[in-house]
């Protein structure tokens, strides 16, 4: 159904946005796809902004380095106001709900208004709100499967930290139903 | 290598050690590199560890260090020897390694590696030989050069003002918690050259404990570099460079001098 | 290449380079600290402790070079990792290490310079890596991966060419490439065995003294020195020449780009050939040796090349000779740290294509 899927996902530093890259991939390697992730880092990052881009791909990956994308995930304002622009017609881009004051204005694209900040604190763990992000995204966009997350999650959250493994489980099916809810989509 | 001499029945009182190649010696009369490599070389014959040592040559007089000792070497590039010797030893632990360096090496160019080799406590034995001058190049200027000592980079004596004071990095060295035996010699009489030996030997016994950087200072000379002869030389290693450069132990195994 | 793979992992270029060298046999590790490839040091100081070999941090990058000399010449397998300006400072010592013929793996991953400059990816070092960089006539074979897992691959590739030659090799990386995430398979440990040289200074016993010096006062005998290693590049330019084509039967215009860049031009190739341009690339993968030949043949079809390079112009040169006039060479450059898009790229071949070809 895709061969490659090119995704940017930007926002501030500490909001998770390279981990949520970082897990895309390694889900994608749990299913014998090709990927790759590309943080961006350096005096960008200091001055509050970070961005990765993660390619999941059923054939070798030619480029890392891309600049118009199928897919974004954004989570501040200064990067929706930068990475808007390179979404390809007919990608999809998700931005978070509160952190976005000024919603993208692009008719060519699927754009996802995501409460995620606002659901994790529902749920007691603000840190979590990337993980609802990324199940809202994976609803649209399907590239790898739940299961695949979840053993990737397992990877990269140091073993003191498994004890979040099933907050994490929750906020990504949260995720997931706020797509239900909202945009009442079948995939 | 070491040729056999009939002495038709006399009794030989001397020989060069077999840890001494055929080689002629570059070094100028009455410099004392000479000595200095020979008594080194006469260690490791006594103590038979010629098969499991390796030395480093610095850049300097002693750059051809490896033409006389018949023993595995290694050249190293200018103030580098020490880092060298440290590569070698961390792969062959077991075997004795020593850096082999002059003043301008250790003192200057090297001062870094100097420091930091001796602070990590590397299990080497540094020899630095102090003449006080550049020999090699033709007599300029060393970090160890004395206050007013007349070289050819500093025609009208060292100065202090514009030139700093002459650096005492033994002295420096002796306060690092890496050096376990640091000691200041000479070779310019029997009984230094006895003592010499004596330094020598403690460093390569103590390198086997692995409890850090041995460290042996010989204040030299350089008859060419001063521009004297080699018997004034002893008279101005004695009047000047022992003044300030006094010989004797700076750190012993078991007690601190500092 | 190794052969037998064991393991796929997702790491960065720099873990991945790390973890290679601990599987290639490793014997020491010398380094200092510098961004963008201190991961490599970091993954070593964590991982060797636990398993084999040795690792140090030094107090500078020239002392780092310098311990790399003293442990090479003892007959260890050994390296060393830095980034451009840590490069620049090693420059004394791999003239040495050339001189004295001791092998060893010498890892730059590139940063954006002059100066002290920026830690963002860079291909600035081209020069310096392929044309000798320290002083003396010499050459380092140089490797330049563009992907995670040849991160991984070159190590085991730079040490057996390394030992084969006796010659310092390098792995010329990037920024990016250090620090970006993909798949790798990792080869088996003990597939590259390694032999204590005889030439080594590992104590005389059992046979006359070894020593290892580039002192050679006589000027017949350094003439005999450098005649020698001129010798042994030939050879190694016989022999070792890597490189990748793609899409040249058809090819019109072909770009030439080494490292990471090289991949962006695969999207531009297919871009343009979407578009229905006949774009052709060469990746040459030793830089030293440079792919000479294939460069000189495909120049005798192709009306142009553009070469895609981040700096202002390096490998160009040597693309220009291998086309010695025979068919217009273009340049496309970013620099300090600014990587190109395949778009830019793009927009270079469609303006080279839309240019009437001119007539001698």
């Amino acid at each position: 159904m895709f061969t490659t899927d090119e995704i940017i996902i930007a926002g501030f530093g500490g909001q998770g946005v390279l981990s949520m890259g970082k897990i895309l991939a390694y889900s994608a390697i749990y299913e014998n796809k090709e990927t790759s992730w590309m943080p961006s880092y350096g005096p960008e990052m200091r001055g509050g902004t970070a961005n990765c881009i993660t390619i999941i791909s059923e054939k070798k990956i030619s480029s890392p380095i891309v600049s118009k994308f199928d897919s974004a995930i954004i989570l501040n304002q200064p990067s929706l106001d930068k990475f808007e622009k390179h979404v390809k017609p007919h990608g999809v881009l998700f931005y978070e709900a509160s952190t976005i004051i000024k919603p993208p204005t692009r008719e060519n694209v699927l754009v996802y208004k995501i409460s995620a900040i606002e659901e994790a604190n529902k749920m007691g763990k603000k840190q979590i709100s990337n993980m609802i992000m990324l199940g809202a995204f994976l609803e649209i966009k399907p590239l790898v499967k739940i299961e695949s997350v979840l053993a990737a999650l397992k990877k990269v959250l140091p073993e003191r930290h498994h004890h979040l493994l099933p907050v994490n489980e929750q906020a990504l099916l949260r995720g997931k139903e706020l797509i239900e809810l909202n945009y009442h989509v079948s995939v | 290598m070491q040729q056999e001499i009939l002495l038709d029945g006399m009794e030989c009182v001397y020989q060069k050690p077999a840890t001494l190649t055929d080689d002629y010696l570059h070094y100028c009369p009455g410099c004392g590199h000479a000595v200095a490599h020979k008594i080194l070389m006469e260690v490791v014959q006594e103590m038979d560890i010629q098969e499991d040592i390796v030395g480093v040559a610095p850049v300097g007089c002693s750059v051809f260090a490896y033409n006389y000792m018949n023993i595995d070497m290694q050249e190293a590039a200018h103030g580098r020897a020490s880092a060298v010797a440290t590569g070698i030893k961390r792969v062959l632990p077991e075997k004795y390694v020593f850096s082999y360096q002059g003043d301008g090496d250790l003192a200057a160019i090297g001062t870094a590696e100097t420091i930091h080799t001796v602070n990590r406590g590397e299990n080497i034995l540094i020899v630095f030989i102090n003449n006080g001058i550049y020999g090699m190049t033709g007599g300029q200027m060393a970090p160890t050069s004395l206050l007013g000592q007349k070289t050819s980079t500093s025609p009208y004596g060292r100065d202090v003002e514009h030139n700093g004071y002459p650096l005492k990095i033994t002295d420096l060295v002796a306060q690092l918690p890496g050096a376990y035996y640091v000691t200041r010699q000479a070779v310019h009489t029997p009984n230094t050259v006895r003592k010499f030996k004596k330094a020598v030997k403690n460093a390569f016994e103590y390198q086997k404990l692995k409890k850090g950087t041995c460290f042996i200072e010989v204040v030299s000379n350089c008859p060419s570099g001063w521009k004297i002869t080699p018997k004034e030389t002893i008279q101005y290693l004695e009047e000047k460079m022992f003044p300030f450069y006094p010989l004797g132990d700076l750190k012993v195994p078991g007690q601190s001098k500092n | 290449m190794p052969t037998q793979k064991s393991e796929i992992r997702l790491m960065k270029g720099n873990e991945a380079l790390a973890e290679a060298a601990i599987r290639a046999g490793l014997d020491a590790y010398f380094g200092y600290p510098i961004t963008p490839q201190s991961e490599v040091l970091e993954y070593l100081t964590e991982q060797i402790p636990k398993r084999h070999g040795l690792v140090l941090q030094a107090e500078s990058e020239v002392a780092s070079i310098n311990m790399v000399y003293g442990a090479a010449g003892a007959g260890a397998r050994v390296m060393t990792s830095s980034s451009s300006p840590g490069i620049s400072l090693m420059q004394e010592g791999i003239s040495y290490i050339a001189a004295a013929e001791l092998p060893c793996l010498i890892v730059n991953v590139v940063r954006g310079g002059p100066g002290l400059g920026t830690i963002q990816p860079s291909q600035g070092d081209y020069f310096q890596a392929t044309k000798g960089g320290g002083h003396g006539d010499y050459r380092l074979i140089v490797l330049a991966p563009a992907s995670v897992q040849e991160m991984c691959d070159f190590v085991f590739d730079a040490f057996k060419l390394a030992e084969k030659y006796r010659t310092p090799a390098m792995i010329l990386s990037d920024g990016a490439l250090g620090q970006m995430m993909e798949k790798v398979e990792f080869p088996e440990e003990g597939s590259l065995p390694h032999q204590v040289p005889t030439w080594a200074t590992t104590g005389k016993k059992g046979r006359e003294r070894n020593f290892i010096t580039s002192l050679h006062i006589e000027p017949e005998k350094m003439e005999m020195i450098n005649l020698h290693l001129q010798e042994k590049y030939k050879e190694i330019e016989k022999n070792e020449v890597r490189y990748e084509t793609f899409n040249i039967d058809d090819a019109e215009i072909v770009l030439v780009a080494f490292g990471l860049p090289a991949r962006i031009c695969q999207k531009a190739m297919e871009l343009a050939r979407d578009k229905g341009i006949k774009v052709g690339l060469v990746r040459p993968i030793t830089l030293f040796p440079f792919p000479k030949k294939i460069l000189s043949d495909i120049s005798k079809k192709v009306n142009n090349f553009l070469v895609i390079e981040l700096n202002a112009g390096q490998m160009v040169e040597d693309v220009m000779l291998a086309a010695n006039g025979r068919c217009p060479v273009h340049f496309k450059g970013r620099m300090g740290g600014m990587i190109i898009q395949p778009e830019d790229i793009l927009e270079e071949i469609e303006k080279i294509v839309e240019q009437p070809i001119m007539q001698e």
